[in-house]
């Protein structure tokens, strides 16, 4: 499934932010988007996870489309513990042997109990990628994912993108290019 | 979640200050009048009547009866106003609708409400319709407060990621609206006995604290007044301990 995006064009208060903006994001690849900030690459993101509208342009997507993310913010729900707010968003269907699995992966393993509120931005960060790679879907959208994260914890963390996204679109909104492997860059 | 009680606590020996300057007023009316004692009653007065009141059954019916009504209908208004502020959040036009209703629930005096409802009703309901009527305001105005107050980013986070209604009342709604409840709670029980037992005083219903207020006054029982009055105090204290004792045990369990 490949999401084609084409002449996206947007503006606040009459300040545009996006200016027809195409390009097609090819499952099973990487698409990283970079640009100076301001120059609307979370709202880019946002309209294609539906949570803006564009101005004028389309988004071509299969009907029902289901998107994950990793948002600029980690929007974790600071009261519970990892495995609540992964258990918040994926219900009866959490396979907590393969969160676990891939919680230790990002070297979150011995958090159990512990609440968000008493993580650090790091482990926030690989939470919020934690939840998003958990989650069913169809298409990947990544804004500044590793923003926190220490070399080593970035390689850690892209691998297993990686490895969970194959045959999907990744959408990387990013000050830095990918670590390791082939991407489609787009500059706005 | 976080309770601020360091600020407005009451001391003991503030309590006891003012019991001496009761009891002080009290001889001094008894010294300067002959019947003195009957214009205030001092609070061992009070106390031991009250002693003599709660070995009576009378005495625990009226308290379970007043109970009934009044916590009745805080209850049913908790509920109602936590129903309509969660439709009022969504919808505009429930919001601009009730606003006025609670704005002259607010303002006009609880005792035109009183006269006008006995009209319309029997005493005994008159004190659960008041005590509801009473408590909607702040509940409903407050849990609308939290609703606003849930964050956005999370509810975009829940929309992404396709969060069933149900977890996100309890993930994302409840942790932001438990807090604008509980202050909520806090002044909706006091106003509700306040407002429940003055309903009572003028309905007069059988076998309630109101009744028997009134009765203290017609019979100048000044000690049965500050009694029944203690009582009142006692009751509205411990209900609103319970209730926010649970409230706590909710917010203990969601995380909070």
């Amino acid at each position: 499934m490949d999401v084609h995006i084409e002449h996206l064009c947007k503006a606040y208060d009459g300040r545009p932010v996006l200016k027809n903006v195409s390009f097609t994001a090819i499952a099973g690849r990487v698409t990283c988007i970079m640009a100076p900030s301001g120059r609307g690459k979370t709202t880019l993101l946002r309209i294609l996870l539906g949570l803006e509208r564009a101005d004028s342009g389309t988004v071509s997507l299969p009907a029902h489309c289901r998107w994950s993310a990793v948002f600029q913010e980690d929007r974790l729900l600071e009261h519970l513990d990892a495995m609540e707010n992964l258990r918040f968003v994926l219900g009866g269907a959490l396979d907590g042997a393969a969160a676990r699995a891939l919680l230790t992966e990002l070297g979150l393993g011995d958090t159990a109990g512990k609440p968000v509120r008493e993580f650090s931005g790091g482990m926030k960060c690989r939470l919020a990628l934690a939840r998003a790679l958990l989650a069913p879907f169809d298409a990947l959208a990544l804004d500044e994912p590793f923003t926190g994260l220490d070399g080593d914890n970035r390689d850690r963390a892209w691998r297993c993108v990686l490895g969970r996204t194959a045959g999907r679109p990744v959408l990387l909104v990013s000050h830095e290019l990918p670590p390791t492997g082939e991407f489609d860059l787009v500059r706005l | 979640m976080k309770k601020n009680t360091a600020q407005n606590s009451i001391r003991p020996w503030a309590v006891l200050f003012w019991l001496l300057v009761w009891q002080g007023a009290s001889m001094a009316l008894s010294a300067a009048y002959p019947h003195g004692h009957l214009l205030l009653a001092s609070p061992a007065a009070a106390l031991l009547r009250l002693g003599e009141l709660a070995v009576t059954a009378a005495f625990w019916r009226a308290v379970g009866g007043s109970a009934l009504r009044i916590f009745g209908g805080f209850l049913l208004s908790c509920l109602l106003a936590v129903l309509l502020a969660a439709m009022a959040a969504r919808l505009r036009t429930v919001r601009e609708l009730l606003a006025p209703l609670v704005a002259a629930v607010k303002t006009v005096p609880v005792v035109s409400f009183i006269i006008l409802a006995l009209v319309w009703l029997d005493s005994r309901s008159l004190p659960l319709f008041i005590s509801a009527l009473m408590v909607f305001p702040p509940v409903y105005l407050n849990v609308l407060a939290g609703i606003a107050a849930a964050d956005n980013r999370l509810l975009e986070m829940a929309r992404v990621f396709r969060v069933p209604l149900g977890r996100r009342l309890t993930g994302i709604y409840l942790p932001a609206v438990l807090p604008y409840f509980r202050s909520a709670v806090s002044l909706g029980l006091g106003l509700c006995w306040k407002a429940g037992v003055a309903a009572e005083v003028i309905g007069l219903p059988a076998g309630t604290i109101g009744e028997r207020l009134y009765t203290a006054k017609v019979y100048f029982q000044t000690p049965d007044l500050f009694a029944w009055t203690a009582v009142i105090v006692a009751v509205s204290v411990a209900f609103e301990k319970l209730f926010l004792a649970l409230v706590d045990r909710l917010a203990g369990k969601a995380g909070l």
